[in-house]
């Protein structure tokens, strides 16, 4: 299978005055293309970092990352800002939609960095919420919405520029369980039709439908396996298979 | 970006941040509405002040009989000097720095009458050049005095407007005939109002002026009160001073750098003096209007550090979804103009406004009619521009050059 990203020795500090924190400490990783990842662990693993440095939000401290065979690390902010704004789409436990805008407005931010045009920005943000199940909701502002309905609304938002790649920083995290399954169907949904998606989740009934699940821990993958050789949901596994 | 989210985004942070938007603003407004007006009324003081100087002449000087202070080739000083009307000929024919040059005659409280009006007024003697150096301008249908009124020693007279207003009312005064010392006059002229804040004589408005050919004749003088005197536009009324004392000092034999010998008032001196004195007025106001700008301005940059604090995981969201730091940048300076543009605009009406209501309140003889230039309009909108592009860079700077990741977390 095709890889996408490619982590090699990844390595990244945090330094707080004096002080100088490792948030990951080597990690060595492989995504194939349409690929269903869950990625868990205690906080404090790394987890988040992992997911910044993957989305291109953050750049190593040292090791090496590629995202379809480009070298991150020696991009400039604004070769960055386009993968984000065209590869990659950020889905987070917050939902971080923005306040004053309407559910429209939101789906049509990424659109509108990508300077698509009026026509074709309104013709996608129209499928995009009908797919979601928003249609209805189009004018609203997210004060309006349900915690699901927001993090539909952020789905839709990062799909709009046609990712490769979702990640997805405990998407559940907020939601109550009914809402939580609906974006886990979605998740699974958008992987069966080809896209990779990579979930930052405690929620056992994502890492069920992962293919494959990436266990951290002390900014070091601890195991690194598919769910056939591993306990479903035991979450407590410690063998190593890496 | 697109327009209508930027003004909603905009819209939105003043909504959070009313009363410190809304002082911000008002700091701008209060900027330019300072700097228009006191520019507006700086123009209209100064062109008033020199306007009503004008009204006494353009480059002119006064000359009356003085007493020498100097001893001068074995001749005492304290002689005093009293120049004819010959001498004003004889200056006229020799001096080459001189444009005009006109004798002046005076003589006070004399009575005049028209119908049952009468008056007692000041009636001068002088040349027709003596119309153009002290700008006594004629109404319509009127005329000043000419050679031919000279030459025959006609009796005509040009009235000044308020003595033709206390004589004839609002009849017709040209044509008419009035009584000066008993004396029959034809009014050939008169004055079109004029301001005139100096004078050596009482006001130009309420005197008589006739030829001094005929005032010689009626009370036989042999001396000037004075003679007025005009430079040539391109030189000073300086060196005409000085080629006139050497030319009078050569017939009566004073020393020509013997300042006491004539009387003289300078008048470009004083205009001199107003024009620099003005200048220095309203570079004054200028720096008052540019050190409120930069208040506002200053203010501006503040609320923006606010506004930058309070939307840091906005500018994170943004930046997750793809925004360049152009486009960060651009909003942010954005919505700085915005807050000048707006609080400039309203200013500049503002102050439009006062100055379009102001001539109601007939003030114009003391601080004269305020005026908007152009060009004050447009430095006034290149200055807010720039107090706004630095008020707004900085923290748009800030705002873009945060890494996505520190951006996301301050929350």
């Amino acid at each position: 299978m095709q890889s996408i990203m490619k982590l090699r020795q990844v390595r990244k500090a945090y330094t707080t005055g004096t002080v100088t924190f490792e948030a990951l400490r080597g990690i060595n990783l492989m995504v194939n293309r349409g690929e269903f990842i869950a990625v868990v662990g205690p906080s404090g693993s790394g987890k988040s970092t992992l997911m910044n440095i993957m989305g291109c939000l953050d750049i190593p401290t040292s090791g090496e990352y590629r995202f379809e065979n480009q070298l991150v690390n020696s991009l400039s902010p604004n070769q960055l800002a386009d993968i984000r704004n065209r590869k990659v789409g950020f889905v987070f436990q917050a939902f971080n939609l923005l306040p004053y805008a309407t559910t429209y407005e939101n789906v049509e931010i990424p659109l509108l960095f990508a300077k698509v045009s009026g026509r074709k920005r309104k013709q996608r943000i129209t499928e995009l919420l009908a797919r979601l199940g928003l249609a209805d909701k189009a004018a609203n502002k997210p004060t309006e919405l349900s915690g699901g309905e927001m993090q539909r609304v952020a789905i839709a938002r990062a799909l709009a520029n046609e990712p490769d790649v979702i990640l997805a920083d405990e998407p559940t995290g907020n939601l109550d369980s009914a809402s939580g399954a609906e974006i886990v169907n979605i998740f699974r949904e958008l992987w069966q039709s080809g896209k990779t998606v990579i979930v930052i989740s405690h929620d056992v009934s994502i890492a069920e439908h992962a293919e494959r699940i990436v266990r951290l821990k002390d900014g070091l993958i601890e195991t690194n396996g598919d769910l056939s050789r591993e306990q479903p949901a035991s979450g407590t596994d410690n063998q190593s298979l890496s | 970006m697109n327009p209508a989210l930027s003004i909603k985004q905009f819209l939105n942070d003043m909504r959070r941040q009313k009363l410190r938007t809304m002082l911000t603003m008002f700091g701008i407004f209060w900027g330019t509405c300072a700097i228009v007006l006191l520019f507006a009324f700086g123009k209209g003081m100064t062109e008033a002040q020199l306007k009503s100087q004008k009204g006494l002449g353009e480059n002119i000087g006064i000359f009356w009989p003085g007493i020498t202070s100097r001893e001068y080739k074995g001749l005492a000083s304290g002689r005093r000097i009293r120049p004819s009307e010959d001498d004003v000929l004889l200056i006229k024919s020799k001096a080459t720095t001189l444009a005009r040059i006109s004798p002046e005659y005076s003589r006070w409280n004399v009575p005049m009458k028209y119908g049952k009006n009468t008056t007692i007024r000041n009636v001068v003697g002088v040349w027709p050049e003596f119309s153009q150096m002290r700008n006594l301008i004629p109404d319509y249908g009127s005329r000043f005095l000419n050679e031919t009124d000279m030459a025959a020693k006609r009796r005509v007279v040009f009235i000044g407007n308020r003595l033709k207003d206390d004589l004839f009312g609002d009849e017709e005064a040209v044509g008419e005939t009035v009584l000066i010392n008993g004396v029959p006059f034809t009014v050939i002229g008169v004055m079109k109002t004029k301001r005139q804040d100096s004078s050596y004589n009482g006001r130009d408005a309420r005197k008589a002026f006739i030829p001094s050919s005929t005032f010689k004749t009626m009370y036989s003088r042999r001396y000037l009160n004075d003679f007025v005197a005009q430079c040539k536009p391109e030189l000073t009324m300086e060196i005409a001073r000085q080629e006139i004392f050497e030319i009078l000092g050569a017939k009566y034999r004073f020393d020509p750098t013997d300042e006491e010998a004539l009387a003289v008032w300078d008048i470009t001196k004083g205009f001199a003096f107003l024009k620099t004195f003005f200048l220095a007025f309203r570079m004054f106001l200028l720096g008052i209007g540019i050190a409120t700008l930069i208040t506002g301005g200053i203010g501006v940059s503040n609320i923006m550090n606010v506004v930058l604090e309070e939307r840091t995981k906005e500018i994170g969201i943004k930046m997750a979804l793809g925004a360049r730091k152009s486009h960060i940048l651009t909003q942010f300076v954005f919505e700085t103009l915005l807050i000048t543009g707006v609080g400039g605009i309203f200013g500049f009406l503002f102050a439009y406004t006062v100055v379009s209501v102001f001539p109601m309140f007939n003030l114009e003889d003391y601080v004269g009619i305020p005026t908007v230039d152009i060009w004050g309009g447009v430095g006034v909108v290149l200055l807010l521009g720039i107090v706004g592009l630095v008020a707004g860079v900085f923290p748009a700077r800030r705002a873009a050059n945060l890494q996505p990741v520190q951006a996301l977390k301050l929350f």
